[in-house]
């Protein structure tokens, strides 16, 4: 096993650790700050691989906005220090379903490549990122940006009382 | 020169930078701004003017009893002083300081990296803010959230122009392809970027988070000893990595006369020239009103930067 594999193992059982946390602990600030850890780790199991643009876009995107946005809404609403024991939680389903899905796809894996070693591909540096996005996959990307872009603007829509339809 | 000395020598050379710069700049502050107000400032510790004012500070933060308040989160309350500081250090390895590898550890997209890791501050103010099991602490770092998610975008937006202008995301690379008509040309990103990094790093005028005449002292409020020490540490590196950015980015990091030999010289003089100029804010300007603070944001600071990157775009393809 070389360090990189220790790595890879050492990232992922704190990924998958601190993710179960987030849907079994009952404090729900700390829910928000186990998702933080969760997805550092698995900005750092992209570091690991070499995807080192991947890696701190995760950082940037997942741990410095979405995360903090989530956090922001809770403690604008509701955010008590100490366990929340009236928690609405369906356990069983959630189980059945998130550990259906995990097993599934493991199994899935398994499956397909069989232990079988691949070589790593070059490394995601940010000039090999760009050729692809802006080469092979410039027309994906745009189709999702626009789709965004019109997510937003409904957003605004939904959000402001004072913008009225034609029909009202 | 063996792989483990090389990597020692560079962690000394950070942990010392960490630790010397801000105090400096603190020190700085101390002078600049009570002689802009016609004090004398600190003049007892260390004899000569003052000058070891900062380590009597730090003496006195460690002998302060550390008071966790009882209905605190304990562990998040604990943990955020160091989730503020930490990734300054992390930044601290990207800052190159003079040319032919003068840096701690060279990054291809060390530009990318450094506004990543300045993110995740935010963490910390809303971990402060919420486990102090006070209103004013959490009035504190909700305001603060608002001002660093918002300000982190023409941020960005200003050091991609700089970035679209070099064709790379690496520090030394910028400061390698920079040319001293870029302070023309660059000049709308920089004086955005400067804008939103010092309000990044929550100094006055956009102290809003703080504000001590209403939140008493925002998410920091509860706050004792050597962790409100390290607070205040963080906010003193904030204050060099901003002005060492804004210098590696748009002020031409290490290039001036003889900067083969000098050039760490040139860009710690530039670097402490941009932190006069953040402390002579302070001392200048009236604390901005929360709407006026994101107004500034998104409708000056945020078209401006977009609209340097049209600016820079066009340059860029027809030269």
């Amino acid at each position: 096993m070389t360090v990189a594999d220790a790595l890879l193992v050492a990232l992922g059982v704190v990924a998958v650790g601190s993710g179960a946390l987030v849907v079994t602990s009952k404090h729900l600030v700390r829910a928000g700050l186990y998702l933080v850890i969760s997805l550092g780790a698995i900005a750092g199991l992209y570091l690991v691989l070499g995807a080192e643009l991947v890696a701190w876009v995760q950082v940037l995107v997942y741990v410095g906005a979405v995360v903090v946005l989530l956090l922001f809404a809770v403690m604008l609403t509701r955010a008590p220090i100490g366990a929340s024991d009236d928690l609405d939680r369906p356990a069983w389903p959630a189980l059945l379903v998130g550990g259906g899905v995990g097993l599934g796809l493991a199994a899935l894996l398994a499956d397909a490549f069989r232990w079988a070693i691949y070589p790593l591909p070059e490394a995601g540096t940010a000039g090999r990122m760009g050729e692809q996005i802006f080469g092979t996959w410039v027309l994906p990307f745009e189709v999702i940006s626009i789709l965004l872009l019109s997510a937003l603007v409904g957003a605004i829509v939904l959000s402001r009382p004072d913008i009225k339809g034609r029909g009202e | 020169m063996p792989l483990w000395l090389d990597l020692a020598v560079r962690v000394v050379a950070v942990v010392l930078g960490f630790l010397v710069l801000p105090l400096v700049v603190g020190q700085t502050e101390h002078k600049v701004m009570a002689h802009m107000q016609s004090r004398l400032g600190p003049m007892y510790a260390g004899a000569f003017h003052g000058w070891a004012q900062l380590i009597a500070d730090g003496v006195k933060f460690v002998q302060k009893e550390d008071i966790t308040p009882r209905a605190a989160d304990g562990t998040v309350f604990r943990l955020a002083p160091l989730v503020a500081l930490f990734p300054y250090l992390l930044v601290f390895l990207a800052l190159p300081l003079g040319p032919g590898g003068l840096v701690a550890q060279a990054m291809d997209i060390g530009l990318f990296f450094v506004l990543a890791v300045l993110g995740v501050g935010v963490v910390a103010v809303l971990m402060s803010a919420w486990a102090s099991a006070n209103k004013y602490s959490l009035l504190g770092g909700l305001r603060g959230a608002a001002q660093l998610l918002g300000y982190e975008l023409p941020l960005v937006l200003a050091a991609a122009s700089v970035a679209m202008a070099a064709g790379t995301l690496s520090l030394p690379g910028i400061v390698e392809a920079w040319r001293p008509w870029w302070l023309l040309w660059q000049l709308p990103a920089a004086i955005v970027f400067f804008i939103a990094g010092v309000a990044e790093i929550r100094r006055p005028p956009f102290d809003m988070p703080i504000a001590d005449s209403e939140l008493v002292f925002g998410y920091m409020t509860e706050y004792t000893g050597l962790r409100f020490a390290f607070f205040l540490l963080a906010e003193y590196v904030g204050i060099v990595v901003i002005s060492a950015l804004t210098t590696i980015l748009f002020l031409g990091g290490w290039h001036g006369p003889f900067a083969e030999h000098l050039g760490w010289l040139w860009t710690l003089a530039k670097t402490f020239a941009v932190a006069f100029v953040i402390i002579w804010m302070r001392v200048t300007f009236p604390r901005l009103r929360e709407d006026q603070l994101q107004r500034l944001c998104w409708l000056v600071l945020v078209p401006v930067a977009l609209g340097q990157l049209v600016l820079t775009a066009v340059v860029k393809v027809l030269t």
